[in-house]
């Protein structure tokens, strides 16, 4: 008999990130047994890299906030593509998760009032984004943890799970194994709610850390789940792009919330021309009305003035800068210049510490004094498993999402600040609806010896093969694809080109052998997470093949155009008997007192 | 193209050896890029713990040329040219494999630490300046390079007796918290083993958020344990009137 060891629980938690801990949190409060799993260490989650804010309407500076707006600024972000249901419960709920995060000890940074303070930023209508300097995230993710140690969770910290396990059509349980020594472990379970993030190491340019492996997305589509949404990648605007070793690292939205102003090598402020149509309005017309705004937000005071044009959706700076660039118009290492440095330097050092740290240390750039050069990076996912808003299950008994790794919230784009507070929102809803299932089950399943056998010959095989490709070299040959075919602007032929790479690399994969032992082997620990970076990239790189139009942050240079037909349907990748097969599924149809709010139809690609 | 020479050590808890790698440079690059080279195109298997790459995880600590340091912070140019870079694990903590060490008892010593007790009527309104001491605190990545120099943990390896600067500043994160109730003042003296510390300042040196652990956390956190405790006068009155 094979040689693991067997945990059972009412619920398992796979991830512990903001949504996972949160998860966990409700779970354990529900009643239920609960042990959270996590690749790394616990606090160290992409969590903690999360920079500008948390999005939630409490209205303590912009008194005219409400969720029906944070609402409407979601679905707009989104370009209508977003299950209306997770936006609305999101809009309604993130201010009860953000004042309970208070209350659990979090210490966000006040207005004179006393109250929390929130910033701007891009496609909120209103000040919005609660914050802790610009390390929002490391205060989420302690104020979590410190939650969770002490409410009898128990944790698997570096840890990694490589199967789901059902019985029938119910998952069951969850087997992996231990970094530090590779032992084998079985967790059996009622239920099994996935936060693993999301994809970004399948890019070459990302803002994403080592754990973003598609985990999840993999777990899921080989469990039965489906993917929707996959094609819309999210670049963020504001990458670093110098020196080379750094290349992606995230510079926070925040600089722009507090003022930072985009420019070329000729001293344009390019951004006016990228304004859309359809949301011109709500921006600053000229410099002068920009800075009256900015120096209104700097002063906290109010202003009649719209916001400067930085301050747009991400998907429209990110192409912005890319032309920019591409036009010739770029920075000496291929971005644009994003200043802060005509702001007062005690300030800047104040509401963006890290940014300043991060700029000094490794760039020998000191930002209160110049410019910063920025380009796109890949940085989020807005597709993953389709759950039910309301419980957050997927359509595999037992297996719930939340946070990144699940699809539907975020449409076609994603707003700034609406991540964080996804993270809190729904890791409760899928920690509620997985305790809520696991009391209806009346026993753990039995798990055949046989099927954790074939569970441990998959990981053990890329030890036991000779002479196959390297796991690295793989990784960047699965880079260069994504980077070179399924980037930021995408056209068919491509995208072909790049799917049939990824089809020889999928054989390539099968094939790959890592030297050495179980007891912490990073080349062996990649070699198995080949597998789901290539799940989620095929869906991807099929899904934004198949969706003939631009909208959000998919961009088709044969398809420039936003498609009303195609505004009403996701696309969904699920397996097929070994084969990824894509379907349009209809999207959720939104209630007429919602559908009010969107009183002047908006053309969807605001 | 400039090369540099690392000298890493590699090996498990019992048997350790420095190995020898040649590195191309980057403008620009750190120590954790050369480790990843190394693994990419050397050594698959060299054990490393990372995980941002943007030193905000507080995971890639070891120690650089003999300083405890971040890896991804510590840049191949601020080196001489053709100086060897030694990289060793943090040592105050046993080694599982090169460079990754065992944690662990740090977690563990988190959970002692008397939780969050906010007032219960609070209507939670507390000021900017009320919590800039608390927010210092709350930067710490837990990097756990403080503990890693802690003579106490390091050298006298105390880990029974005294939690170590890390949760000092945890603890004093909570005592500063404009609504909370608790008092953690017995727990600093008979738990945390505040004592021990005879405030050397070598954790606020190597602090990488530049958090004043010493001055700002440990010593008014030994000032409330002496008032508590050894205060003649509040002795005194103890003594006549009970504990008050």
């Amino acid at each position: 008999m094979a040689n693991y060891e067997t945990h059972e629980f009412d619920v398992i938690v796979i991830g512990a990130g903001g949504a996972g801990l949160r998860a966990a949190i409700e779970a354990s409060a529900q009643g239920a047994t609960v042990g959270l799993v996590c690749k790394s260490l616990l606090g160290k989650a992409h969590t903690v890299m999360a920079e500008g804010g948390i999005a939630a309407a409490l209205a303590n500076v912009d008194p005219q906030d409400g969720w029906e707006t944070h609402f409407r600024d979601t679905m707009k972000g989104g370009k209508m593509l977003n299950n209306w249901r997770m936006a609305q419960l999101h809009a309604q709920e993130a201010p009860d998760r953000v004042k309970e995060l208070e209350r659990w000890g979090a210490v966000f940074d006040r207005t004179k009032e006393g109250k929390i303070l929130q910033r701007a930023f891009g496609g909120h209508t209103w000040k919005r984004l609660c914050h802790v300097g610009d390390r929002t995230g490391l205060e989420m993710i302690r104020t979590l943890q410190d939650k969770g140690v002490h409410q009898g969770i128990s944790i698997y910290m570096e840890c990694t799970i490589s199967r789901l396990l059902k019985e029938g059509n119910k998952v069951c349980g969850a087997f992996g194994y231990y970094r530090e020594d590779g032992r084998y472990v079985l967790f059996k379970a009622k239920a099994v709610v996935l936060a693993t993030g999301g994809v970004g190491r399948a890019f070459p340019v990302t803002s994403n850390s080592w754990e973003y492996t598609a985990d999840g997305h993999g777990l899921a589509y080989e469990a039965g789940a489906d993917l929707i949404d996959m094609e819309f990648v999210q670049f963020h605007p504001t990458g670093m792009v110098w020196p080379p070793g750094v290349k992606g690292l995230l510079v926070t939205e925040a600089v722009r919330g507090e003022g930072g102003i985009l420019r070329n090598n000729k001293g344009e402020r390019f951004m006016f021309k990228y304004l859309p149509e359809a949301t011109k309005h709500e921006f600053a017309d000229t410099e002068e009305e920009a800075k009256r705004w900015t120096d209104a937000a700097v002063a906290g005071t109010k202003t009649d003035a719209r916001r400067p044009p930085e301050l747009s959706t991400r998907d429209n700076v990110a192409r912005a800068i890319y032309t920019e660039v591409k036009e010739g118009r770029g920075s000496p290492h291929g971005g644009a210049f994003l200043d802060i440095s005509y702001q007062d330097s005690e300030r800047v050092k104040k509401k963006l510490p890290s940014m300043y740290h991060q700029f000094k240390e490794l760039a020998d750039v000191d930002i209160t004094q110049v410019p910063m050069e920025v380009g796109p990076t890949m940085h989020y996912i807005m597709g993953g498993v389709r759950v039910d808003a309301d419980t957050g299950a997927s359509r595999v008994p037992g297996l719930y999402a939340a946070g990144e790794v699940a699809g539907g919230m975020h449409g076609a784009n994603r707003l700034g600040g609406n991540s964080l507070s996804d993270l809190v929102v729904f890791g409760r809803i899928a920690g509620l609806g997985a305790a809520n299932y696991a009391k209806a089950q009346s026993s753990f399943s039995s798990i055949p010896e046989k099927e954790i056998q074939s569970a441990i010959d998959e990981l053990e095989a890329p030890l036991a093969r000779k002479g196959g490709p390297n796991p690295y070299d793989l990784q960047k040959q699965l880079n260069d694809i994504m980077g070179t075919y399924v980037g930021i602007f995408r056209e068919e032929k491509d995208l072909e080109t790049g799917i049939a790479g990824l089809e020889k690399l999928k054989e390539e994969i099968k094939k790959v052998s890592s030297p050495g032992s179980r007891v912490y082997n990073p080349g062996w620990h990649l070699a198995l997470n080949l597998k789901t970076m290539m799940v989620a990239s095929e869906a991807i790189a099929r899904a934004a093949l198949l969706r003939k139009e631009s909208r959000g942050a998919h961009s088709r240079l044969d398809f420039t155009k936003t498609e009303d037909e195609y505004g009403t349907f996701n696309i969904a990748s699920s397996d097929d008997n070994g084969k990824m097969k894509l379907d349009k599924t209809p999207l959720p149809e939104m209630p007429a007192d919602l559908e009010k709010l969107f009183a002047k139809k908006e053309p969807a690609h605001a | 193209m400039r090369e540099a020479t690392l000298k890493v050590s590699c090996g498990d808890k019992d048997n350790a050896e420095f190995k020898t790698y040649k590195v191309p440079i980057e403008e620009g690059m750190v120590v954790l890029d050369a480790i990843h080279y190394i693994q990419a195109h050397m050594e698959p298997e060299l054990a490393v713990r990372w995980n941002c790459k943007a030193a905000k995880c507080g995971s890639c600590s070891a120690e650089v040329n003999g300083h405890p340091s971040l890896m991804c912070k510590s840049r191949l140019d601020h080196f001489a040219e053709g100086e060897e870079i030694t990289v060793e694990p943090i040592k105050a903590f046993p080694r599982i494999k090169d460079l990754v060490t065992d944690v662990s008892w740090n977690y563990e010593t988190n959970k002692k630490i008397p939780p969050f007790k906010p007032k219960k009527d609070a209507d939670w309104t507390f000021y900017q300046e009320d919590i800039e001491r608390v927010q210092e605190f709350r930067k710490c990545i837990e990097c756990f390079l403080c503990q890693d120099v802690c003579h106490v943990l390091r050298d006298h390896d105390r880990k029974d007796a005294f939690v170590g600067p890390r949760f000092l500043v945890r603890t004093a994160g909570l005592e500063m918290h404009p609504l909370d109730t608790d008092n953690r003042a017995e727990f600093l003296k008979d738990h945390a083993g505040i004592g021990f510390c005879n405030i050397t300042k070598c954790c606020t040196e190597v602090c990488p958020e530049s958090i004043h652990i010493t001055d700002n956390a440990i010593i008014p956190l030994k000032e409330r344990v002496v008032d508590q405790f050894y205060d003649p006068v509040l002795w005194f009155f103890r003594k006549l009137f009970g504990k008050a």
